[in-house]
C-alpha cells in the first residue's frame, strides 16, 4: 500500500514526486513508457515563460509566475542549465501597439517584473537579425530557457534519492476506489494507494473521468518544431515570440541552453493521443511563420524535426485543473503551455495539498541537491584533465558532434538510461548534427555491455523499437 | 534475339544492344569504343562478378572478417555463394589473403580474407 | 606542451597518404591522430571491391586498399595515436586531444594536415515528415553494423538516395538475406556510379525509382513502412502518386558533408559549395601551415584521387616546413556556368608543376564541352559526351597556362555545337 501513487512521469509528475519526497510518505510513480520524459516533456519549446500571457486570476497565470520565480533556484539545486535570456513578443504592425500595451498591463497584474515595450534602434540593437517587418516588441527580462529533459530527469533522480519508487513500462488500465483508497490496475498487476495524483498528460482526462463527476475532454494539440545546428544558435539571443492568437503563443524562435536554435510550434488539434508524427504542412508552416520574426532563417541547417502534444482541455475547463478533484484523487490535468514553467510551482502546491490531506510530516533528512552529469566539454582544461585522470572512460569521445565521452554515457546508463533515446536525452550523445550517425553503434555497444543485453534486445526508445533484427546471414534461413 | 545493356566501362554509360544467335553474340551496337563491345559479349554469354562479403570468426577480437573471391565467379552463383558464406566459420587469427574456403561452389575461385582478425 | 613538426588529423586514406608523402619528403616528426581504434578510416567498412584501379592497377576491397597505406606508414615508422579525438584546433595550430590512455593533452604543431573526412547527411536535414521510430539509418552506419559488427538493422529495406553508399548497401543487404524493395532517388538521375547501378541494383532486380522521394515515415516505435511519391521538376511531391511500401528499415544515402568543425574552429576559410576549406594548388588553406585533403576538402567518388590529393598535401606540408609559406601572388579559379566548384580554388603563380583541377557539374549534360578561359581568352575546350554530377571531372593546367598579373581562370560548361 502506497501513500501516494502518481500516474505519469513527465515533468509535472516528477516535480510532484520530488516535492512529495520531502514528506514521510511511501510514494510510487508509474509511467507507461520505459523512461521518464517521453511525452510532452520531451517535445516542447523549452521555455520559462515570464507570465504575461495568461488571464489574470487564472491558475495558468499564478503557476506560471510562481514557477518562473522558482525555476532558477531549482535548476541550481538540481545542477542543470538555466539561462535567463529574456524574451521579446514582436508586433508587425504599428496598429498592434495597444495589444502589446495590453500584454504589459496583464503581465503587471500577474506580477511579472521588468516588462517594457521596445522599438526602433533599441529593438534592432538587441536583436540585429529580426526581420524588417518587426516594428515593436514587448521585452520581458525574466523570460528564460531550460533543458526540459535534464529538468525532468533531475526531478526524478532527486525524488528517487529521497525514496520515491518509479515503475516503468507500467500502464494504468483503470482505477477503482476501495475502502482505504484506490486499486490501480496496470498491465503489471494491481497497485494499492491511499491517494492518486493524476499527471497523465494527454491521458489525464481518461483517469479523471473514471473518478470525477465533472468530466473533462483533452484534445491533444500538436506542435511541430525544427531544431537547427549549433552554428545558428546565436541568430537570436532571446526567445522571440509573435503576438499570440487563440491557438497559442504562435511560432517562436529561440536559442536553447545547449546552443542550438529552436523554431516552432504549430498548433493543430487532433484526436489521437499518441500520434507525434511531423507533417509536410506543419514543417512548412513553421518555416514561413518563423521567417516573419527572423530574416534569413537558415532552414538548410535543420538537424531534426519533431512534434509534441499539448494537453489542451477542450471541454470541462478553460484553465489548468489542479487540486483534489475527487476525494483523495488529485489532478494536474490540462497542463499545456506554460506547463514546463509551472512545473516547480504545481509540484510544490500539489505536494503540500496531498501531504496535508494525509497529515504527513516533513522528513528531516530530505536531500534537496542533486549532482548533475558533468558535461565535460564545458569544463576548463585542467578540471577536465583531472576527471579523465581519475576515470579514463571520460577520455574516450563517443559522440563526435557533441563531444560526449564514454564516461558520461556510462553515467547516464547508471542513472537509468536503457535505450539510445534515454542516453541521448540525458547526455546528448546523438543529439548533434549527425544525429547519431557515428555514435549510435558505439552507444549501442556500451548499452549492451553495461546492461548485459544482447544486441537484439537494444531499443531506440523501449518497447518494440528494436534496433537490430539479428545477425547477418540469418535472413537466409527465414 | 536482342539484349539491351548499359556499359559499365566508363562514366559514359552507353546503351548497348547485343544481337544473339544460338547463345553467341553476333553483333553489338550502341557502343562508342571497343570496351563496350567486349563488355557486351562477356555479359551476354558468361557474365561474371567478383563477390565480396563477410564470414563469421570463431575466437576472434572481431565478429566477422571481410572476404572476396580470388577471381570472378559466374553471376548466377552469386546468391548461392552469399548463402554459403553464411555457413562458413573461420578460426582466429585471420590475416589478409588467408584462404577462408577453397574452390567455392566448384568455381575454381577461392574465398580470401581481406582484413585481419586477431585472437580475442 | 608537446610539440610535433606535422600533425595529421585523421588516419583514413587521406591522412595515411599525406603522412607517407611528408616523410618521403623529409619530415621527421609526424604524428597521425585517429579517432577510431584502427587506421584506415571508412575504408574498413567498405568491404566491396573496386578500389585502387588507378593507383595499383587492380580492384581491391576497401580494407585491402587501406592496408597498403597502413603498411607504408608502418615501414616509414610514422607514429599514430589511435582512439584519440582532436577536440579543438586553434589558429596557432595547437591541438587539444583526448584519449583513454593518454588523457587530455595539448600538442603544438608547426604544420597541420586536415584529413577528417566527411559525414552523412541525416534524416533531419531532409525534414522527411512522419514518425520517429527505430529502423532509420544512414547507409554508412548500416554499412558499419553489417560489415564490421555482423548484425542486421532489419530485413525489409527501402533505400532513399542513390548515392554510391546506398547502392552498395542495396547489394550488401540482399547478400545478407534481406529484401530490398526499392531505391528512391529524388533527382531525375542517380548520384551514383553507373557500374554500381548495374552491379548492385540490376543484378538483383532491385527497382530504382527516379524523381521519387519518401514523403512519410510510418510506425510509432518501430518503422512499419514508408510512403513514396513522385516529385515534379522542383522536387515537390506530386499528389496522387503516393505508394506505401511496408518495411522495417529505411537507409538514407542522401549526401555526404565534409566534416569541418575543427577547421571552422581554427578560422580556416570554408567554401559554401564544397563545405570544405578553400585551398590552393598546394592544398594550403587560409591559415598558414594548415593543409587539407580528402573528403574533408570535397567529397570524392574514388579513393585513388583522395590518395593523389593527399600525397600533394604531404609534399606541400614538407615544403612549408623547410621553406615557409609561398609568398607568390594567387590566381583565382572561378567556377561558373554549370561548374559547381573547383578544387583548388586558387593557384600560386610560382607553381612549377602541372595542376590537376577537379570539379563537379551541377546537372547532367550530353554533348557539352568543358571550357577553360584565361582572362576571357579560351584556353581549352574539352568536348564531353556525358557529364554527370555524380562523376568528378578534372582539367590539368600547366604553369605556362597561367595568366599575367591580376588575371583569373574561369571554368564553365558550354552546351551543343560539339
Amino acid at each position: 500500500m502506497y501513500d501516494v501513487l502518481i500516474v505519469g512521469g513527465g515533468v509535472i509528475g516528477c516535480a510532484i514526486a520530488r516535492e512529495l519526497s520531502r514528506y514521510q510518505l511511501k510514494i510510487c510513480l508509474v509511467e507507461r513508457e520505459e523512461d521518464v520524459c517521453t511525452g510532452t516533456s520531451k517535445a516542447n519549446s523549452a521555455i520559462v515563460h515570464a507570465g504575461f500571457d495568461a488571464a489574470p486570476g487564472s491558475k495558468k497565470a499564478y503557476f506560471n509566475v510562481e514557477g518562473s520565480r522558482m525555476m532558477e533556484a531549482l535548476c541550481q539545486d538540481l545542477d542543470i542549465p538555466y539561462d535567463r535570456c529574456g524574451s521579446l513578443v514582436l508586433s508587425f504592425d504599428a496598429a498592434d501597439r495597444p495589444r502589446l500595451e495590453e500584454l504589459v498591463r496583464r503581465g503587471q497584474e500577474n506580477g511579472v517584473e521588468g516588462l517594457e515595450i521596445v522599438e526602433g534602434e533599441t529593438l534592432r540593437t538587441m536583436e540585429p537579425n529580426l526581420s524588417s517587418q518587426a516594428v515593436a516588441a514587448l521585452y520581458a527580462p525574466t523570460g528564460a530557457i531550460v533543458c526540459p529533459f535534464t529538468l525532468t530527469y533531475a526531478l526524478a533522480e532527486n525524488a528517487a534519492a529521497n525514496g520515491a519508487e518509479f515503475r516503468f513500462d507500467t500502464c494504468v488500465e483503470r482505477i477503482e476506489r476501495t475502502d482505504d483508497g484506490f486499486a490501480v490496475y496496470t498491465n503489471h498487476g494491481v497497485l494499492h494507494s491511499r491517494t492518486v495524483v493524476n499527471a497523465a498528460g494527454v491521458y489525464a482526462d481518461v483517469l479523471h473521468n473514471q473518478l470525477c463527476e465533472n468530466k473533462l475532454t483533452i484534445v491533444p494539440r500538436r506542435g511541430e518544431y525544427c531544431l537547427l545546428d549549433k552554428t545558428e544558435g546565436r541568430l537570436v539571443s532571446r526567445t522571440i515570440f509573435q503576438l499570440p492568437s487563440t491557438m497559442g503563443k504562435g511560432v517562436l524562435v529561440t536559442p536553447t541552453v545547449h546552443g542550438n536554435l529552436l523554431v516552432g510550434p504549430t498548433a493543430v488539434d487532433q484526436e489521437d493521443k499518441s500520434d507525434t508524427a511531423t507533417t509536410a504542412e506543419g514543417l512548412a508552416q513553421v518555416t514561413s511563420a518563423a521567417g516573419r520574426s527572423v530574416s534569413r532563417l537558415p532552414m538548410n541547417k535543420v538537424i531534426t524535426a519533431f512534434s509534441g502534444l499539448r494537453a489542451h482541455i477542450a471541454v470541462g475547463a478553460d484553465d489548468f485543473v489542479i487540486g483534489e478533484s475527487a476525494e483523495n484523487f488529485f489532478d494536474a490535468a490540462g497542463i499545456e503551455s506554460p506547463g514546463l514553467t509551472s512545473a516547480p510551482a504545481i509540484g510544490a502546491y500539489l505536494a503540500d495539498l496531498v501531504a496535508e490531506k494525509l497529515r504527513a510530516e516533513k522528513k528531516n533528512d530530505f536531500i534537496a541537491k542533486r549532482r548533475g552529469i558533468t558535461p565535460l566539454k564545458e569544463l576548463p582544461f585542467e578540471e577536465r584533465r583531472t576527471i579523465i585522470e581519475k576515470d579514463s572512460a571520460y577520455g574516450q569521445i563517443i559522440c563526435r558532434c557533441e563531444q560526449i565521452s564514454e564516461g558520461e554515457i556510462i553515467e547516464a546508463i547508471r542513472r537509468g538510461a536503457r535505450s539510445l533515446d534515454g542516453v541521448k536525452r540525458r547526455v546528448r550523445a546523438g543529439m548533434g548534427r549527425c544525429q547519431g550517425g557515428f555514435c549510435a553503434p558505439r552507444v549501442m555497444e556500451i548499452l549492451a555491455r553495461e546492461l548485459q543485453l544482447q544486441s537484439t534486445d537494444l531499443t531506440k526508445s523501449g518497447g518494440e523499437s528494436h534496433l537490430i533484427a539479428g545477425q547477418t546471414k540469418e535472413g537466409w534461413d527465414k | 534475339m536482342e539484349r539491351n545493356l548499359i556499359c559499365i566501362g566508363c562514366p559514359l554509360g552507353c546503351q548497348l544492344t547485343a544481337v544473339m544467335e544460338n547463345g553467341v553474340v553476333t553483333a553489338v551496337t550502341g557502343n562508342t569504343c571497343p570496351r563496350g563491345d567486349e563488355y557486351a559479349r562477356k555479359e551476354c554469354t558468361a557474365p561474371e562478378r567478383t563477390v565480396t562479403g563477410t564470414v563469421r570468426v570463431v575466437g576472434g577480437a572481431v565478429p566477422v572478417v571481410s572476404v572476396r573471391t580470388s577471381r570472378p565467379i559466374p553471376k548466377e552463383k552469386v546468391l548461392e555463394l552469399a548463402q554459403l558464406m553464411g555457413k562458413i566459420r573461420v578460426q582466429a587469427p585471420v590475416r589478409p589473403g588467408d584462404v577462408v574456403a577453397a574452390n567455392v561452389l566448384e568455381t575454381g575461385s577461392d574465398l580470401l580474407a581481406t582484413c585481419s582478425a586477431a585472437i580475442d | 606542451m608537446k610539440h610535433v613538426e606535422l600533425a595529421i588529423i585523421g588516419g583514413g586514406p587521406a591522412g595515411l597518404a599525406a603522412a607517407a608523402a611528408a616523410r618521403r619528403n623529409g619530415v621527421e616528426d609526424i604524428l597521425i591522430i585517429e579517432r577510431d581504434s584502427r587506421l584506415g578510416g571508412i575504408l574498413n567498412q567498405c568491404i566491396h571491391a573496386g578500389f585502387g584501379l588507378h593507383t595499383f592497377g587492380q580492384e581491391l576491397s576497401g580494407p585491402e586498399y587501406a592496408q597498403r597505406f597502413i603498411d607504408q606508414v608502418a615501414e616509414l615508422s610514422i607514429p599514430c595515436l589511435l582512439d584519440t579525438m582532436v577536440l579543438d584546433l586553434s589558429e596557432e595550430r595547437i591541438l587539444t586531444v583526448t584519449s583513454r590512455t593518454e588523457g587530455l593533452q595539448q600538442i603544438k604543431a608547426d604544420a597541420v594536415i586536415l584529413a577528417m573526412g566527411c559525414r552523412e547527411r541525416p534524416r533531419g536535414a531532409l525534414n522527411i515528415p512522419g514518425t520517429r521510430p527505430s529502423g532509420i539509418w544512414s547507409a554508412g552506419t548500416a554499412q558499419r553494423l553489417v560489415n564490421m559488427e555482423g548484425v542486421m538493422p532489419g530485413r525489409e529495406v527501402v533505400i532513399l538516395g542513390s548515392g554510391d553508399i546506398g547502392l552498395i548497401m542495396a547489394r550488401r543487404m540482399t547478400m545478407e538475406g534481406a529484401k530490398v524493395h526499392a531505391v528512391a532517388e529524388v533527382m531525375p538521375y542517380s548520384g551514383g556510379l553507373k557500374r554500381n547501378i548495374v552491379q548492385c541494383l540490376d543484378d538483383f532486380d532491385i527497382p530504382l525509382f527516379l524523381s521519387t522521394t519518401v514523403v512519410e515515415i510510418h510506425g510509432r516505435k518501430k518503422l512499419e513502412g514508408v510512403t513514396l511519391a513522385q516529385v515534379d521538376e522542383r522536387r515537390r511531391p506530386i499528389p496522387g502518386t503516393e505508394r506505401y511500401i511496408p518495411c522495417d528499415t529505411l537507409l538514407l544515402s542522401v549526401g555526404l558533408l565534409p566534416e569541418n568543425e575543427l577547421s571552422a574552429g581554427a578560422n580556416v576559410a570554408l567554401s559554401p559549395i564544397t563545405g570544405g576549406p578553400v585551398v590552393g594548388e598546394d592544398l594550403s588553406t587560409s591559415i598558414p601551415g594548415v593543409f587539407a585533403c580528402g573528403n574533408v576538402l570535397h567529397v570524392h567518388d574514388l579513393v585513388d584521387f583522395v590518395s593523389q590529393e593527399a600525397t600533394l598535401a604531404g609534399e606541400a606540408a614538407a615544403r612549408y616546413l623547410s621553406a615557409g609559406e609561398s609568398q607568390a601572388e594567387t590566381i583565382p579559379l572561378l567556377a561558373e556556368g554549370g561548374v559547381r566548384y573547383t578544387v583548388p580554388q586558387f593557384i600560386h603563380r610560382d607553381t612549377t608543376e602541372n595542376v590537376t583541377v577537379r570539379f563537379r557539374v551541377g546537372q547532367p549534360y550530353r554533348n557539352a564541352a568543358v571550357c577553360v578561359y584565361v582572362n576571357d581568352q579560351l584556353l581549352r575546350r574539352i568536348p564531353k559526351r556525358v557529364l554527370a554530377p555524380g562523376e568528378m571531372e578534372k582539367v590539368i593546367l600547366r604553369p605556362a597556362d597561367l595568366p599575367a598579373e591580376g588575371g583569373s581562370i574561369r571554368f564553365c560548361i558550354e552546351e551543343g555545337t560539339n
